[in-house]
C-alpha cells in the first residue's frame, strides 16, 4: 500500500504567541506546565504518522487529547504552529487560498460529530452541497445525490429537512454528502459518537460494508476503543497532544505501549475485539501423506497424537494416531480413507473469538483455522484462548 | 483663591473659554455647511427624486388601486386572509377619516427609509460580524446613535441641508438603523460553528459561505432587526415632522401646539395602524420563509 497522507513533526499550540511556546514544549514542558506557566494550550506535540491509501486509520483519544485538532490539520481547518502535512505529494501548507479551496473540494470530504447539516436546505440539497460548491449543474448534482441517498438507505427522504430526521438518519445524510464529492479521503470526526449504541453499531456495519466497495482512505476519530478496534486497520492513540501508540488493533490490545494505553485496553471485551487470526498458532500437526503408513511416519515426528489431514484441495479433517494404527493392522489397503478421519469443523481466521468459544469447548483438539480458499492457516487451542482472554480478567480484577 | 473653592464647587472651565469653544465650533461648522452644503445636497438629489417619485406614485394613483395593491402585497407575504382583510379595513377607515394623503406620505417615507436602512445596515452588520476590530469601532457609534436625543442630531442636519424631506430621511435612518446592524452582526455570529466548518471543509469560498450559510441561518435575527428598524422609523415620524417632513406627524404636531385632542388621537391611531401592518406582515413573511424550523423532533 502506498502512503497517502504524511504528517511530520507537527506541533500545534493555542494562545497569543504560539511560536515562543513551541520552544518551551520542545524544551520538555508538559501540557499542564505550559498552561500554568505560559498560559498557552498545547494542542499537538511532535506528531509523526503516515496514512496509507485505502486503509481505515483510526485516531483515538479522550476529550482534550488533540484528536479533533489533528484531523482538522489534514484539510487545514486549523493551521499548525510547526510541521509538515503532505497529502498525495502536495504540501498542504504551501497551498494558496484558492488552491486550498480546490483541494478541499476534490481531495477530501468530512463527516462531523453533530452532523453539520444545513438546516434550511432539504436532505437532497444537503447531499449535493459539495457538488454545488464545485459549481456543478443542478440536474447532474441532484441525480448523483439521489444515488448516494439510496446507497445510505434514505430513499424517499429527499425533500425532508434535516430537523425532521432522527440522529442516525441525519448522520447518513452527512455520510452521503461526504461520499457525493467522490473525494479520495474521508475524514470522520467522531462521526458516530452522538448516536445511540444500537444505531452506532448499525452505522459501523454500514461503513465497513461501504468501504469494501469504495476502498477510500478513511481517517476516523473516536473516543471509543471498541469502535476503534472494530473499524481500524491501524489505530493511533493520542494523549495530551502526544502520539502514544500506533499500530494494528491486535498490537494495541496485546502489547499496550504505556500504562495509559493499558488502562484503556483493559476494559475491552477481547473476545469480541480479537479475531481468530490474531490468537491462533501456526499449524504444527499437518499430515499430508496419502497413505496410512506415510501418515503415521509424519505423525511420529509430531508432538501430539493427532494431525490435520491436508490434501491439494485443502483441509479435510482430523486424523488420530490411534485410529491410524488400528487401521494399519486391520485394513488391507494402505490408502487413507475418509472413514479414518474425525469430523471437525474448521473456523475462519476472520471470525471473532466470541463466536468460536463454544466450538473450542466441545472438542478435545485445537480447532483448525481454515481460510476462504480452504487452506489450513493455523490452529486454535483452548489454552490459546484462555491465555488471551484470561489476561483481561486478571487485569480487570 | 482657587484653594478654598475647588472643594465646595466644581472647578469649572472659564466661562469665556467655553463660549469661545462653542463659537469656534459653531462657526466652523457653519462655514463647512456654507462651503459644502450645496454639493452635499446635490449628492442626495437622486435620493430625493426617488423619494418624491414614490410618494407621487402613491398619491396620484386612485385610492382603490393603492388599497388593492397593499392588501395584495400583504396577502402575498403572509398568505393570511384574516390579516389582509384587517389591513384593507384599517386603510378604509383611515381614508374615511380624511387621513389618506398623510398616510400615503408617511408610508412612502417609511418604505424608503426601511429599504435604505436595510441596504446600508446589512452590509455594515456583515462587516462587524467578520472582524472583531470593526465591531469594536461600530458598537460605541451605534450606542451614541440610539441614545443621543434625536433633536440634537437634527440641528447639524438641518444646518447642512435645510428643512425638507432629505434631512428628515437622514434623521430617521440615523435613529432607526442600529437594530438591523446589531442583529445582522449578532445573527451571523450565532450561526452554528459546525455548519460553517462543514461548509469550509467542502471548499466553499467566503462568498459561498456568506450567501449559502451565514445569511440564511442568520435570517430570523436579521428579520427581527428589520422589524425593529421599521418600528423605530415610524416612531420617528412625529419628530421628523418638526423639520418639515409631511405626513401623519404634522397633524400630531399641530394637535400638540393647539391642544386638538381628537385630531391627535386619530392621526396617532393611523400611525399605530401602519406600525401593526408592517409588523404583522413582515413577521408572517419571516415565519413562512423559515418553515424548515418547524416539525423538528430532535
Amino acid at each position: 500500500m502506498s502512503e497517502l497522507i504524511s504528517v511530520r513533526n507537527l506541533y500545534k499550540i493555542f494562545g497569543k504567541s504560539p511560536e515562543k511556546a513551541v520552544e518551551l514544549v520542545k524544551a520538555g514542558q508538559s501540557k499542564d506546565e505550559l498552561m500554568n506557566q505560559a498560559n498557552h494550550s498545547l494542542g499537538l506535540k511532535d506528531i509523526n504518522l503516515t496514512i496509507d491509501r485505502g486503509e481505515i486509520f483510526v485516531i483515538m483519544g479522550l476529550s482534550g487529547s488533540g484528536k479533533s485538532t489533528l484531523i482538522r490539520h489534514f484539510n487545514r481547518l486549523i493551521d499548525p504552529t510547526e510541521g509538515e502535512i503532505i497529502v498525495d505529494g502536495v504540501d498542504v501548507m504551501k497551498l494558496s487560498k484558492k488552491e486550498l479551496e480546490q483541494f478541499r473540494r476534490h481531495k477530501m470530504s468530512m463527516v462531523f460529530q453533530r452532523f453539520g447539516l444545513l438546516p434550511h436546505r432539504t436532505v437532497l440539497d444537503n447531499v449535493s452541497y459539495g457538488l454545488k460548491v464545485q459549481g456543478i449543474k443542478k440536474d447532474e448534482r441532484l441525480q448523483k445525490a439521489r444515488q448516494w441517498l439510496e446507497t445510505v438507505g434514505l430513499k424517499g427522504y429527499e425533500q425532508q429537512f434535516p430537523s425532521q430526521l432522527s440522529g442516525g438518519q441525519q448522520q447518513r445524510v452527512g455520510l452521503a454528502r461526504a461520499l457525493c464529492t467522490d473525494a479520495e479521503i474521508l475524514l470522520m470526526d467522531e462521526a458516530f459518537s452522538a448516536l445511540d449504541p444500537l444505531i452506532r453499531s448499525e452505522m459501523q456495519d454500514q461503513l465497513i460494508e461501504l468501504q469494501e466497495k469504495l476502498k477510500k482512505t478513511i481517517v476516523f476519530i473516536t473516543h471509543d476503543l471498541d469502535e476503534a478496534l472494530r473499524l481500524g486497520d491501524r489505530i493511533a492513540i493520542l494523549k495530551d497532544g502526544e502520539l502514544v501508540q500506533l499500530g494494528k488493533p491486535e498490537e494495541i490490545l496485546l502489547n499496550p505501549a504505556t500504562e495509559y494505553v493499558e488502562a484503556f485496553v483493559k476494559d475491552v471485551n477481547r473476545a469480541r475485539a480479537l479475531t481468530v487470526e490474531t490468537v491462533m498458532q501456526p499449524p504444527v500437526c499437518r499430515i499430508s501423506a496419502s497413505t496410512i503408513g506415510g501418515a503415521l511416519e509424519q505423525m511420529k515426528k509430531l508432538p501430539e497424537r493427532y494431525g490435520y489431514y491436508v490434501t491439494d484441495e485443502g483441509y479435510q479433517g482430523v486424523v488420530l494416531q490411534d485410529t491410524l494404527e488400528e487401521a494399519a493392522q486391520t485394513n488391507a489397503s494402505d490408502t487413507l480413507g475418509e472413514d479414518m478421519m474425525e469430523e471437525l469443523d474448521a473456523v475462519s481466521p476472520d471470525a471473532i473469538l466470541e463466536s468460536v468459544i463454544p466450538d473450542t469447548l466441545e472438542t478435545d483438539y485445537p480447532l483448525p483455522v481454515v481460510d476462504a480458499e480452504g487452506e489450513l492457516q493455523g490452529e486454535l487451542s483452548r489454552s490459546n484462548l484462555i491465555e488471551v482472554l484470561g489476561e483481561t480478567s486478571r487485569q480487570a480484577a | 483663591m482657587a484653594e478654598k473653592s475647588w472643594l465646595t464647587e466644581f472647578p469649572e472651565m472659564d466661562r469665556s473659554d467655553l463660549i469661545s469653544i462653542r463659537k469656534t465650533l459653531d462657526s466652523a461648522y457653519r462655514e463647512f455647511s456654507r462651503a459644502y452644503g450645496d454639493s452635499i445636497e446635490a449628492f442626495f438629489d437622486p435620493l430625493l427624486s426617488f423619494l418624491s417619485g414614490f410618494e407621487q406614485l402613491l398619491l396620484n394613483s386612485p385610492w382603490w388601486l393603492v388599497l388593492i395593491s397593499i392588501t395584495g402585497l400583504a396577502y402575498a407575504a403572509s398568505r393570511s386572509w384574516k390579516l389582509s382583510g384587517a389591513i384593507a379595513l384599517s386603510l378604509l377607515a383611515i381614508g374615511y377619516f380624511g387621513m389618506w394623503e398623510d398616510t400615503m406620505r408617511t408610508l412612502s417615507m417609511i418604505t424608503v427609509c426601511t429599504v435604505l436602512a436595510i441596504m446600508l445596515g446589512i452590509p455594515i452588520g456583515i462587516l462587524m460580524a467578520r472582524s472583531d476590530k470593526v465591531q469594536k469601532v461600530f458598537t460605541p457609534i451605534l450606542d451614541v446613535m440610539q441614545t443621543m436625543p434625536a433633536f440634537v442630531y437634527l440641528i447639524p442636519v438641518v444646518m447642512l441641508l435645510g428643512i425638507g424631506k432629505i434631512p428628515g430621511l437622514i434623521a430617521v435612518i440615523i435613529y432607526a438603523i442600529p437594530p438591523v446592524i446589531r442583529l445582522t452582526n449578532l445573527g451571523i455570529r450565532l450561526v452554528d460553528k459546525e455548519v460553517l466548518e462543514a461548509s469550509t471543509a467542502f471548499g466553499a469560498s467566503p462568498m459561498q459561505r456568506l450567501v449559502g450559510v451565514q445569511l440564511p441561518l442568520a435570517m430570523p435575527n436579521i428579520m427581527a432587526g428589520i422589524n425593529q428598524t421599521i418600528m423605530m422609523a415610524l416612531a420617528m415620524v412625529v419628530i421628523a415632522s418638526m423639520i418639515g417632513v409631511k405626513g401623519l406627524g404634522q397633524p400630531v404636531l399641530k394637535s400638540i401646539t393647539n391642544q386638538y385632542f381628537t385630531l391627535g388621537l386619530l392621526n396617532g391611531l393611523a400611525i399605530v395602524a401602519l406600525a401593526i401592518m408592517f409588523d404583522r406582515v413582515s413577521q408572517a413573511w419571516a415565519k413562512r420563509s423559515q418553515q424548515y424550523r418547524e416539525g423538528s423532533h430532535v
